[in-house]
């Protein structure tokens, strides 16, 4: 570093402005307590589980279900806490994810795949999502659109590509590569379980120890410090939906994995549950605050509430109440906190 | 410490012009720092010194003007080429992300990474290196910015300033969210900073502080140098007042009209405080009295305002209007009894922009236009249009969306709001900020015809001789605490200013 070599100052006397703080207060603040409803939550609704469905509930199986239940919106989350974090939202990822599925599977492209390797499929899937990011970051960026609108203009028109494209009609997975690949089991957990447990701990990485990620929390928390701090603010909000694009596609792979086929009504609705997923794990949807573990715990909850029904045999309409009551909730917690903060 | 001996200054500004929407922020400001030096930016509220720091910043970039940085030509197209410059910038409003470290805010910008990974190690080694030579050991790097004091986060965006290899530190109003304590401190940090050969921009309005840290003075009135480069010690305190207040409106302010003395008092103030804020205010205004409250932005002023209109709650203290007592935190009772507010944020707080003219006149009026819930737009249209022809709005249209008129006109449509209410006591926060010199005239002399009419008026604004001009009665306002009270005629404007810079000073 280059600042300028200072006499060694002796510390301020004056007490104001002293920041030490409790252990019990720092516990709190840090990844534990900030959780710590997010795990009592889980908690409660595993213990609810256990209670009225038993084994059919506690059983290794069914705990993967939900896992792997959870996996594909979870995958599609990641990328939205880091855009939401930003101060930005997406509506377009359900629908970008539709549109991969969609491309990948055209005969046309599985022919050429078949010729190949079916690495191509994941890659062409990866491309398309990566695409309409970018489309998304750029009219955003650049048009200075409001990013609610850029990205429901995306939602819309995605949707109507993927219908034009596939006419209408579901595409069978042919790749047995691909197929065998993805439906697979390793260690005894299915290989979607892990794609999202990849895709979670990557994130936990970029958003806390890499330049990207802080840059997004200060992109959201203050824009004008970042850019007076010498941030290129547009080139990286393009980036960031760009992420979540390429999100997008990696979940319209799992989905190619779990129903073995490409259709225009994959994804449908998928961007509301992520959104939800991440304002339950805690992310300010003003931006410049929100963490990972956060959106993961957000996604085990609906994906555990949704297993929990089930196995009770209560209907989808009770589910989706029930998932109403736990998002205003939740965001009325949220306000607690943050006036809390404030004072 | 100057040292002029080390070849051509740091940096020279000739001739910087900069206009935003028509108006003019700065025409023609010199400026020269040396190496080393304390160079004090003094001016009133609006004399263009934000302005001037944002575009040494590279925030805006002038019109015309000349920027000499070692003595070669530079231009400054946006931050990062000023930082790269050796220009580092602390704003007033504090500049610091919440949601980050301190650490982490530290380095923004210019992270220390590997391929895009953070060496947290060394950042925070780093960060910590730095707060101690600012005397803060105790502030950690890894705590976040949220939770700190305002005068904490200040001590982060100095070091933040210093990460970078600085030459020169803009700091503007440091010592707004410091208490003396922590101002000694500060002194302490800028002295040594000049010692080691940085030089500092120091901009502040309390002239102790400037006597105290500073080694020369350049004085900025209405977007001009006054002075470029005085020495702080050897310029009286009446020469930068005099340089700062230097009349160029003349005669604007109508005649004011005796009030009789038994004119009825419509507004009285008794000992109304709000905790942390301001104490113990009282004061009373009679029907076509004017009573204007002078003193720095910070000082209160605007918070006295909002404590009377009830949008503030007292914490002690009592209002009457007419002799009625107001609900303390009501601002629905006060514009019952007849109070009305023209804020100083007009465009946020005053005015709804995408709205036609007419409705907003009749905004606190609706229950008057309404038959079931349902408002009748023509006598709406019709009560309107009668208040704006009186009022003089170019263009007299009441349909017309309030966005597209100047801010005098916004002004007009606000007085037109408390006019159709029928209006006892009308409070007016700044009204002729961003009011052009032409427009202002007309506003004076309508408030001064409103009095006539009979309404109580009380006045805020930073420019003293604003309040001078129209006001009967003047009330000094500073740190919270009313510091005299005098009938306008009787104070000068300087004396007036002598009050209002003491009574801050630390």
């Amino acid at each position: 570093m280059s600042s300028p070599n200072l006499p060694v100052a002796p510390p301020a006397f004056s007490g104001r402005v002293s920041e030490r703080r409790s252990i019990l207060a720092r516990m709190l603040s840090g990844p534990i307590g900030r959780n710590l409803g997010l795990i009592i939550a889980l908690a409660a609704l595993y213990a609810v589980g256990a209670v009225t469905a038993g084994d059919r509930f506690t059983n290794i199986e069914n705990v993967l279900t939900i896992v792997r239940f959870a996996s594909i919106t979870g995958v599609l989350s990641i990328g939205v806490t880091f855009v939401i974090i930003a101060g930005g939202i997406d509506l377009s990822v359900g629908s970008v994810l539709g549109l991969a599925t969609v491309v990948a599977t055209l005969p046309r492209v599985q022919l050429f795949v078949e010729q190949t390797n079916w690495i191509v499929m994941v890659l062409i899937a990866l491309g398309v999502g990566l695409l309409a990011g970018i489309i998304n970051g750029v009219v955003i960026a650049y048009g200075n659109v409001v990013a609610f609108m850029a990205t429901l203009a995306m939602l819309v028109a995605a949707r109507g590509l993927a219908e034009i494209l596939s006419n209408r009609t579901t595409q069978i997975v042919r790749v047995r590569g691909f197929l065998d690949f993805f439906r697979a089991d390793f260690l005894g957990v299915p290989v979607l379980i892990w794609i999202f447990v990849l895709v979670a701990v990557v994130g936990w990485i970029v958003l806390n120890r890499t330049t990207f990620g802080r840059r997004t929390v200060a992109i959201g928390g203050n824009r004008q410090a970042s850019r007076l701090a010498g941030l290129k603010v547009k080139r990286h909000t393009v980036a960031l939906y760009a992420l979540a694009g390429f999100t997008a596609g990696i979940a319209a792979i799992m989905m190619l994995g779990r129903t073995t086929a490409g259709t225009s009504t994959h994804g449908t609705l998928y961007e509301l549950d992520a959104i939800a997923a991440v304002v339950v794990g805690g992310t300010l949807l003003v931006g410049g605050r929100g963490t990972i573990t956060g959106t993961v715990f957000g996604v085990l909850i609906f994906a555990t509430l949704t297993n929990v029904f089930t196995q009770n045999n209560l209907s989808t309409s009770v589910q989706a109440l029930a998932k109403g009551v736990i998002i205003v909730v939740a965001v009325l917690l949220q306000q607690r906190f943050a006036t809390r903060d404030r004072t | 410490m100057i040292n002029d001996d080390l070849g051509p200054p740091l940096l020279v500004v000739r001739g910087i012009t900069k206009t935003f929407a028509g108006v003019l922020a700065l025409s023609g400001v010199d400026l020269e720092i040396a190496r080393g030096e304390v160079h004090c930016v003094l001016g009133q509220n609006g004399a263009g010194k934000s302005t001037l720091i944002k575009t040494l910043a590279g925030v805006y970039s002038p019109d015309a003007g000349e920027i000499f940085w070692e003595g070669t030509p530079v231009t400054i197209a946006d931050p990062v080429a000023a930082i790269n410059l050796g220009i580092a910038t602390m704003y007033q409003e504090l500049d610091v992300v919440d949601g980050l470290t301190v650490a982490e805010n530290i380095f923004l910008g210019h992270e220390l990474d590997t391929l895009g990974m953070l060496r947290r190690g060394s950042a925070n080694r780093e960060a910590r290196a730095l707060l101690e030579r600012l005397g803060h050991p105790d502030i950690s790097p890894g705590r976040e910015v949220g939770q700190l004091s305002p005068a904490s986060k200040q001590i982060v965006s100095m070091a933040r300033a210093l990460s970078h290899d600085t030459k020169l530190i803009i700091m503007d109003e440091p010592s707004a969210v410091l208490d003396s304590e922590e101002v000694k401190n500060l002194f302490r940090v800028v002295r040594e900073l000049t010692a080691s050969g940085i030089s500092v921009v120091y901009i502040s309005h309390r002239l102790a502080e400037i006597r105290e840290i500073g080694d020369r003075i350049t004085v900025l009135k209405d977007g001009r140098s006054t002075a470029s480069g005085l020495a702080a010690s050897e310029t009286s305190t009446a020469d930068l007042i005099r340089l700062m207040t230097g009349r160029t409106v003349e005669n604007v302010f109508p005649k004011a009209v005796p009030i009789s003395p038994d004119a009825p008092v419509l507004l009285e103030v008794d000992g109304l405080a709000v905790h942390g804020v301001f104490d113990e205010v009282s004061f009373t205004v009679r029907a076509g009295q004017i009573v204007g409250l002078a003193g720095l932005v910070g000082a209160g002023r605007s918070e006295i305002l909002e404590a009377i209109y009830g949008a503030r709650k007292a914490s002690s203290g009592r209002v009457s209007v007419g002799g009625k007592r107001l609900r303390p935190g009501s601002v629905r009772d006060a514009v019952d009894k007849g109070v009305g507010l023209s804020p100083e944020e007009r465009k946020s707080q005053g005015l709804i922009l995408d709205q036609p003219v007419y409705r907003n006149v009749t905004l606190s009026s609706f229950g008057r236009f309404a038959r079931l819930a349902f408002l009748n737009e023509r006598a709406e249209r019709n009560a309107a249009r009668g208040q704006l022809e009186a009022l003089e709005l170019r263009p007299a249209d009441p349909e017309r969306e309030t966005r597209t008129l100047s801010g005098g006109n916004q002004q007009k449509i606000l007085l037109a709001r408390w006019l159709v209410h029928g209006t006892k006591v009308l409070l007016l926060d700044e009204p002729t900020r961003g009011v052009d010199v032409g427009a202002r005239a007309e506003i004076y002399s309508l408030i001064r015809e409103l009095a006539a009419a009979g309404t109580a008026i009380v006045i805020v604004s930073s420019e003293i001789e604003e309040v001078l001009g129209l006001a009967d009665d003047v009330l000094v306002i500073a740190d919270g605490r009313v510091v005299h009270a005098a009938p306008a005629r009787s104070i000068r404007e300087d004396e007036v200013l002598d009050l209002v810079m003491k009574g801050s000073a630390p």
